[in-house]
């Protein structure tokens, strides 16, 4: 007879039973093993109707095809210049994806972006080999001039960003900080500094407490009580820019 | 029949008192600690990061490095050398050994996931404390793993059978003695690790292999609880 063992959201450890007999599915994050479904890995359960997934709750980032992220000038080259995106690999920015302005070759590449520059670009191909490459065309896609970065657990993104970016969006209303979300865990900010610290403070207390139900609204007033201002909840087309 | 009543009171098949704790080293992607009795072992995930010379990488999936260091004050009176000596060296290889086969890190081609394991305070039982701390830490930097790593030492002293070998029984002169660090992955009942000093009798090794799988899914479960009492508050919802 078939077995569901855990409930939606439980926490699973490597190994550990999540079903038993044919019935069930397994999703990504698990694999059957015989009778038995099994987690291959820690993470949140999730049951879709038969199937069972496990989602991470750690870990480090892996590049993406279409992710929009903040990566930093780690070398130049002959034809463009090497990203770093908090991850185990590096990506690619060629010239032709960086700017549509004309390049003579042999050009000072520095004035476009030097080393140690931010950039918000977007993964346009990965490879087998996890060769990334990333262009900057696109809405909202430029280097970075000001602010500063500190970085997020990756897996935590959506939530800081929220709903069509209402958390985010929010953040920004009550700070008056212009806050960028990659999804690679970095985060650029720039603004005021008692401002920038307490966008900051919002940010990482998001992080902690993402597993609540209602966050928004906690949110809402945690950062009515720091600022001692009215907040309009944000709406619109925030796209994690 | 030396060896009537084992020298701290524990019973012949009860292991000392395990600790086991996961989030220690919030700056590691992954940590954990595993303490059995004196033996503390810290363990902290780096990883997947590149891997530098090029010519370690490997084009179809990532690796992995184990590096186990028992620090200069940790050992039961002398002093230890700092630094990597050929003993420490051949720890860390058999700890990647243990856990190579439960980690799938095809995701992370030309990659490499550094476990350093630590030891501030050691009192025999080392490499084992070792693997179980690294496998916590590996789980928790939300690597794929289709389980967990358990290991604990088995052994005799003269006509008894032991689980869990502190250093004086290791050490104990006159009578023979073996002692046998075993990792076994608990839900398969494989080992990734047999290893052994001393002598013993085929019979009495069954034997103590036997005693070593269930011992190590007693331990399996304290892991598991430590794991999920890190995470356990995503629950609340």
């Amino acid at each position: 007879m078939s077995k569901l063992l855990v409930e939606n959201k439980d926490i699973a450890v490597p190994g550990e039973v999540l079903a038993e007999g044919m019935d069930n599915l397994p999703g990504p994050g698990t694999y059957r093993d015989g009778e038995k479904i099994r987690a291959s890995g820690l993470g949140l359960v999730q049951i879709e109707g038969r199937a069972i997934k496990l989602i991470n709750l750690s870990g480090k980032y892996i590049p993406k095809n279409g992710d929009t992220i903040i990566g930093k000038v780690e070398d130049i080259t002959f034809s463009g210049w090497r990203i770093e995106t908090n991850s185990a690999y590096s990506a690619m920015l060629s010239m032709k994806d960086a700017t549509s302005d004309y390049i003579a070759r042999g050009a000072d590449l520095t004035q476009y972006y030097n080393l140690g520059d931010y950039v918000v670009c977007k993964i346009v191909n990965v490879t087998s080999q996890k060769l990334v490459d990333v262009s900057m065309k696109g809405p909202g896609l430029r280097g970075l001039k000001g602010g500063r970065v500190f970085s997020v657990n990756t897996h935590k993104v959506p939530r800081i960003i929220g709903k069509q970016g209402s958390m985010i969006g929010m953040i920004k209303n009550a700070t008056d900080c212009r806050i960028i979300v990659g999804q690679n865990g970095w985060v650029w900010i720039d603004g005021e500094p008692d401002k920038e610290l307490l966008a900051i403070k919002t940010i990482k207390k998001i992080e902690e407490e993402s597993h609540l139900s209602g966050l928004t609204e906690q949110i809402k007033s945690f950062l009515e009580k720091e600022t001692g201002k009215k907040i309009e909840e944000a709406r619109g087309n925030y796209n994690g820019l | 029949m030396v060896y009537k009543k084992r020298i701290d009171d524990r019973g012949f098949e009860e292991t000392r008192k395990i600790e086991a704790k996961v989030g220690v080293i919030p700056r590691a992607d992954g940590s954990a600690y595993f303490k059995i009795g004196d033996t503390w072992a810290y363990a902290a995930v780096y990883g997947p990061r590149n891997l530098y010379p090029r010519f370690l990488q490997n084009p179809k999936k990532g690796i992995l490095r184990c590096n186990y260091n028992m620090m200069p004050f940790s050992g039961s009176g002398e002093r230890v050398r700092p630094g990597g000596s050929r003993r420490s060296k051949e720890i860390s290889l058999v700890t990647e050994k243990a856990l190579i086969p439960v980690l799938n890190l095809d995701e992370y081609p030309n990659s490499v996931v550094d476990v350093f394991i630590e030891f501030p305070q050691t009192n025999a039982g080392s490499r084992c404390a070792g693997i179980c701390a690294a496998s916590m830490a590996l789980a928790d930097a939300g690597l794929e793993m289709k389980d967990l790593v358990a290991a604990i030492s088995v052994g005799r002293v003269d006509d008894k059978l032991l689980v869990d070998l502190d250093y004086a029984e290791e050490a104990y002169e006159d009578v023979p003695v073996a002692d046998i660090p075993v990792a076994v992955l608990p839900n398969s009942d494989k080992i990734s690790l047999l290893q052994m000093d001393g002598e013993i009798s085929k019979d009495e090794l069954k034997k103590l292999l036997e005693l070593a799988k269930k011992t190590c899914k007693d331990i399996y479960e304290i892991q598991k609880k430590a794991l999920k009492a890190k995470y356990v508050k995503e629950k609340v919802e």
